[in-house]
């Protein structure tokens, strides 16, 4: 196929429709409204349906019904909205049903503002909802790897019977960039067929119900034990990061991801250029968290800068991995405020001169 | 000739079918079920006119009608 | 020979259900179940449970089964019936689940047109969780959260959904129904039979309310409860068929200049 220039929102959109997904329920909010709007248009071209739900609680739930129903559906929304669809994806994740979420990020809290922002990583990868369960979090920093993660992303969900969210901010929304959609891609994952799926019954088998209630304790217990051996499943498994910059002989490691890892990316081949050697481990999926190899690329360097659109949330999961093994710097932007290479530039000079401060966490 | 059958274990003793039947032979029995209740008993089998209230008011599926030979129906259910 | 002539119908679950003694949910799921079975439907049709005392049933009837969250089982029956148009999609849900927590999902489901049926149980109190206040419990009726009685200058007068939803301008059958003596429920169900033959058809969206006795959390016992119901409830809940899809739908008013 043919490299195509593309929208972020309408890439997402057109992965989906590529990897089979033709339902779509959704509300609008700043700044994901492409989502919708071109899914609005091209799901009726491939005979699917799309629904704009009267509010995100109600397109939560609109997936839930039809991912019970067997078929592969998407939603997207942005922080607030997710924070709607809390209730229906812990629902969701309790009845083992697969639905892919795209969450394009914006500054908070609450109304906040319509410009991007990273400062969801908690409510993904930790809080998303109450009870004990997890969603898979993929986050991509191009276009291309947004499309390519959103089809992943349909294979893990049925694979893992559980919600997959894809973690883009505003820049990914807007962004134009070059797409090319594989006509012989390969499934993430050996899927099997929906057999727990309420596709009515004729007495051939016994009733599907998709529940996520059981009263019983003991019930219960057993019913967790089996979700969180998925989750465990995934931590084995799914992990998936990229490295960046110098292989060796590096002083900092920079840890970010998504689109802020794209300007650190610069911000490293603007030090090279100057010889100074910095590497970037860039995780993919946040849930599972790539700890074992942020803490092996940690181990060859000094010290290690996170930079994040937020006041500190991944940071955490890298002080997790490094167990204070090395001095932990920080640099951020909130509000919809963007980081820029110069500014990732001046702070690891300043860190190499020993005039940034080291943060501590825990 | 219809015949009203109630199922003891599941008759629930909510009395409804007592004061559906209009011939008024249902009545409450002095034995408790498994469950605790006491259940409803036909007092006079003779003069069930095979309606269906009794079995159609029931909310616990408690009460079937067997009939032999002719059934009159009375309203279309 | 002896002919079983009423029996339990084969979409109903040979079990013994948790409902109170007296309360009509046993009723109203045989009905369902019934219409269901007649209209030969079964091995298509996924109902919906929802959150309130009839929250487990979907061990009660032969049927795949989804379990929605509170108020949210309209949403969950667009998302069904979207994905799978053939399947013959119902919400079973009360009134708090419908008319408080769920009144934007029911609205906007009516309002959309999603080609589902709606079994709505107005009971006017909230039985699962202990006897509170309903938007449909009548004024001066006692419940946990209104123990003086409901007043209508603090907590408004109740909703009539069947009224509510019929004023929408999208075609639909909306009808309310009542199920505290036999003879009425042989009405109920020719209501619920015009309703899922409406989704059979493929015509509209469908509701049918029906009024129900809870002699629990009414405090009196099933017997009576049928007759506080005739007495109460049905003066301001009249019985009827609010809207079809061959009568003209309410049209709005003109524009004045």
């Amino acid at each position: 196929m043919t490299k195509k220039l593309m929208k972020g929102s309408e890439a997402i959109g057109e992965a989906a429709v590529q990897a089979g997904c033709k339902l779509f329920f959704g509300y609008p909010i700043t700044p994901q409204n492409e989502i919708p709007e071109y899914m609005s248009m091209r799901l009726p071209q491939i005979g699917g349906a799309f629904v704009q739900a009267e509010s995100e609680v109600a397109a939560s739930h609109m997936i839930y019904g039809a991912a019970g129903a067997g078929e592969r559906v998407m939603t997207s929304s942005s922080s607030p909205g997710v924070s709607l669809m809390a209730e229906g994806i812990s629902y969701l994740a309790g009845s083992e049903l697969p639905v892919v979420i795209v969450n394009i990020m914006r500054a908070g809290p609450g109304l906040g503002g319509i410009l991007p922002s990273q400062a969801d990583y908690f409510q993904a990868t930790k809080g998303l909802a109450h009870g004990d369960f997890r969603v898979l979090v993929l986050a991509p920093w191009s276009i291309q790897e947004a499309a390519d993660l959103v089809q992943d992303a349909f294979d893990l969900a049925d694979y893992y019977r559980n919600p997959v969210m894809v973690l883009g901010d505003g820049l990914i929304g807007q962004m134009m960039e070059p797409v090319e959609f594989s006509e012989d891609r390969e499934p993430a994952k050996e899927l099997a067929p929906k057999i727990w799926a309420t596709t009515g019954c004729d007495g051939s088998r016994p009733t599907n119900v998709i529940n996520s209630l059981f009263l019983d304790p003991n019930e219960l217990e057993q019913h967790n034990y089996k979700l969180t051996e998925k989750f465990d499943t995934m931590v084995r498994d799914e992990k998936r990061y990229e490295t960046y910059g110098a292989e060796e002989d590096y002083d900092v490691l920079i840890v970010a991801y998504g689109t802020v890892a794209r300007v650190c990316s610069t911000a490293i081949d603007e030090l090279s250029e100057e010889g100074i050697a910095v590497a970037m481990v860039r995780p993919i999926t946040l849930f599972p968290y790539p700890y074992e190899a942020v803490r092996e690329a940690a181990l060859k360097a000094n010290s290690v800068l996170v930079v994040e659109l937020s006041a500190g949330q991944m940071i955490e999961d890298v002080a997790l991995a490094l167990a204070r093994s090395r001095p932990i710097h920080f640099l951020n932007r909130m509000g919809g405020m963007l980081v820029s290479p110069d500014e990732v530039v001046a702070k690891i000079k300043a860190i190499l001169k020993g005039s940034s401060e080291e943060v501590h966490i825990g | 000739m219809s015949r009203i059958v109630i199922s003891p274990d599941r008759c629930k003793g909510c009395e409804l079918c007592v004061h559906a039947c209009p011939q008024q032979i249902l009545g409450m029995g002095k034995t408790i079920n498994n469950k605790g209740y006491i259940y409803a008993e036909v007092v006079e089998q003779m003069r069930c006119i095979g309606c269906r209230l009794c079995c159609i008011t029931c909310p616990d599926m408690a009460i079937e009608m067997e009939v032999n030979g002719t059934m009159y129906h009375y309203f279309s259910y | 020979m002896a002919e079983t002539v009423f029996a339990r119908p084969l979409a109903q679950a040979d079990v013994s259900t948790h409902y109170c003694p007296g309360c009509t949910h046993g009723l109203i799921h045989r009905l369902v179940a019934e219409v269901i079975d007649e209209l030969g439907v079964r091995e298509r049709t996924v109902g919906i449970a929802p959150v309130g005392c009839a929250v487990l049933a979907y061990n009660y009837f032969n049927t795949d089964f989804h379990e929605a969250s509170h108020g949210r089982a309209p949403a969950v029956a667009t998302g069904i019936k979207r994905a799978r148009p053939d399947l013959i999609v119902f919400s079973y849900q009360g009134d708090g689940d419908l008319a408080s927590i769920g009144m934007a999902e029911i609205v906007h489901c009516a309002n959309r047109g999603e080609k589902v049926t709606v079994v709505f149980v107005n009971n006017a109190i909230y039985g699962m969780t202990g006897g509170q206040m309903a938007p449909t419990t009548m004024p001066g009726q006692v419940a946990t959260t209104c123990q003086l009685g409901r007043d209508v200058d603090l907590a408004g007068h109740p909703i009539r959904i069947a009224e509510l939803i019929s004023t929408l301008r999208t075609t639909a059958f909306v009808a309310r129904a009542t199920v505290h003596n036999p003879l009425v429920a042989v009405h109920a169900k020719e209501m619920l039979r015009r309703a899922f033959t409406c989704q059979v058809e493929g015509r509209c969206f469908s509701l049918v309310e029906i009024l129900s006795t809870c002699p629990t959390n009414w405090g009196i016992p099933p017997a009576e409860s049928t007759s506080w119901l005739e007495k109460n409830m049905l003066p301001y809940y009249p019985v009827g068929v609010f809207k079809t899809p061959d009568g003209g739908s309410r049209e709005p008013l003109p524009l004045t200049d």
